[in-house]
């Protein structure tokens, strides 16, 4: 009876954790295991077998200059995308905070880009940054600023790129921080206001500091977004112009589907997820020195 | 004190509006494109509402792609993986809320630890594995690696802890099986964090990219934003075409979106549990 009784809670427990067990080990472990095998060798697929190579994928690709041009490029959107970002999506979180009548509507609208496909906001996107035909430097052009060539300029290509990310995230970040905001208690505010403080020294003394873990979480997420940049790259510029807009996920793609070197590109591929982890494992350690929890 | 009041409104007012605007003003240039004929996309100064309206582009669209199908293709893609990673995940996360066993955490921690693989690493073998499955340009194949969602996974687990064992113990007294319960008492418990994964995941799939396009490569098989893809790479300068099809690729999750505003919002937050 015992045994039985047993084997009926074992079969219970394998059954409803088969689908999902089934997906962890061939789509998920399995893979991530092969995947550093693969980057040991080359292997085109096509020609039959791989053959071993040692680490000299790795080398090849840090000895490399491409390697370094989409680390650069991708400091260089990081440094654009996530003090503007922050700023926009901070000043959204606070309008979502208001009690304001339409703020319903308002909200609606912000998260627009947000559940519209990238595909689509990278295509919307390129034709508004258009140079000669786009609505931003016709815009411009009324105030009598003559707009860059963006996409078609090294330098602004990225900043580009960066307008049409914004653009797409500070709805998603604006509701994250929003639900930060929620979390703290309206008794810090209603005391400082007796106190006398206005607007800046409550947003500083209070909001600041006890949304910090929000914002840390925010900027966590939004870094390991930013290594992973591809589809407004790839529909917005295909890495141009001269690689000024390469980064890591495109330089996959195309190595591993269009070139068909799938070692070389897992090899690029488990550096892109090395880089990640050790600058997330950074930022947490260094978050001590400015996130503060409420305890 | 009133003074600051009205102040403070015309500044909310001003500030919500501005960005409304510049949300807005793409998607405006969009819709205003896709109305216009070829010849009027390159005049100086812009139309910015075209002088002529005209539906060429969307004729051209369904002429020279397989749209329809896309849009067919987009819909049950989305449908299928939202339910197939939705009970996928539910089962598991019953178990891991309410089933004990030896070893169970650290299977749990197991699944947790593969939020952390980039999808970058595992794309290439799961590519590979299909390949020689013969499944690719399939949707079995597209559709098999949602089979594990660890963070559903882990969002469905946290919410069915909070449901009190009692009701699971007396559903045993009542010679409930785990059967029943997971579906009688379980599921209809955990009805909105349901709908809000079950949301934000057919809208995640609606917008897919990455996979879908290394999987699908067959005009016929291919999803909305692969499809725009290819068109940009066919038409990139067609920018009526190309803004028509964004614009239809977005109107089915907008209809939804204003239909569920909530069930959105809650979904997105979710994001925010992670940390």
């Amino acid at each position: 009876m015992m045994s039985f009784r047993r084997n009926k809670k074992s079969f219970t427990i394998i059954f409803f954790l088969l689908p999902s067990l089934f997906g962890l080990i061939f789509f998920s472990l399995t893979p991530m295991v092969s995947s550093f095998f693969i980057s040991l060798t080359d292997w085109d697929v096509i020609s039959g077998s791989p053959k071993f190579l040692g680490f000299s994928n790795f080398i090849n690709i840090l000895q490399g200059e491409e390697f370094w041009r989409t680390l650069k490029n991708t400091l260089y959107f990081i440094v654009l995308y996530i003090p503007l970002m922050l700023l926009v999506s901070l000043s959204v979180a606070n309008l979502f905070n208001s009690k304001y009548k339409g703020i319903t509507m308002y909200r609606a609208i912000y998260y627009i880009p947000v559940i519209t496909s990238w595909v689509a906001g990278a295509l919307i996107w390129k034709w508004v940054l258009n140079p000669q035909h786009g609505a931003i430097n016709t815009i411009l052009g009324y105030i009598g600023i003559e707009g860059p060539g963006w996409l078609y300029n090294e330098i602004w290509a990225m900043p580009g790129i960066v307008l049409a990310s914004i653009w797409k995230d500070v709805g998603f970040f604006g509701l994250i921080l929003f639900a930060g905001l929620q979390g703290i208690n309206p008794t810090y505010y209603e005391a400082a206001e007796i106190d006398g403080a206005n607007w800046w020294q409550k947003f500083r003394k209070i909001t600041l500091p006890l949304l910090s873990p929000t914002i840390f979480f925010v900027i966590i997420i939004s870094i390991i977004n930013s290594f992973q940049l591809f589809p407004q790259v790839m529909i917005m510029t295909e890495g141009g112009p001269h690689g000024a807009t390469q980064v890591m996920v495109e330089r996959i793609y195309k190595y591993a589907f269009e070139y068909y070197k799938m070692g070389y590109a897992s090899a690029f591929s488990w550096l892109l997820f090395l880089i990640i982890f050790f600058v997330t494992a950074f930022q947490l350690k260094i978050q001590k020195s400015w996130v503060k929890y409420d305890t | 004190m009133i003074h600051k009041k009205i102040l403070g409104k015309i500044f909310f007012y001003l500030i919500a509006s501005i960005i409304a605007m510049v949300i807005l003003i793409p998607f405006f240039w969009m819709i205003s494109t896709s109305l216009k004929e070829k010849g009027a996309l390159m005049t100086i100064p812009i139309q910015w509402i075209p002088d002529k309206v005209s539906f060429e582009a969307y004729q051209k669209l369904f002429k020279v792609f397989p749209f329809g199908r896309s849009i067919l293709n987009s819909f049950y893609v989305a449908v299928m993986t939202t339910f197939i990673t939705i009970s996928s995940a539910a089962m598991a996360a019953y178990v891991f809320a309410k089933i004990e066993f030896k070893g169970r955490e650290k299977i749990f921690a197991l699944y947790l630890a593969t939020m952390m693989i980039p999808g970058q690493v595992t794309m290439i073998p799961n590519f590979l594995v299909l390949k020689y499955m013969g499944l690719l340009n399939t949707f079995t194949g597209l559709m098999l690696p949602s089979l594990i969602n660890a963070f559903g996974t882990f969002i469905l687990r946290q919410n069915m802890m909070t449901i009190p064992n009692d009701y699971i113990e007396a559903a045993v007294i009542d010679g409930a099986s785990h059967f029943t319960i997971f579906y009688k008492v379980i599921l209809p418990l955990s009805k909105p964090i349901l709908a809000a994964l079950a949301i934000i995941t057919f809208m995640g799939t609606w917008n897919s990219y990455l996979w879908p396009l290394i999987i699908l490569t067959s005009k016929d098989k291919m999803t909305l934003p692969v499809g725009l893809s290819l068109l940009n790479g066919q038409y990139g300068s067609q920018y009526n075409l190309l803004m028509a099809g964004g614009l239809i690729s977005i109107i089915p999750i907008l209809i939804m979106f204003l239909f569920a505003q909530k069930y959105f919002e809650k979904g997105l937050s979710l994001g925010g549990i992670k940390g």
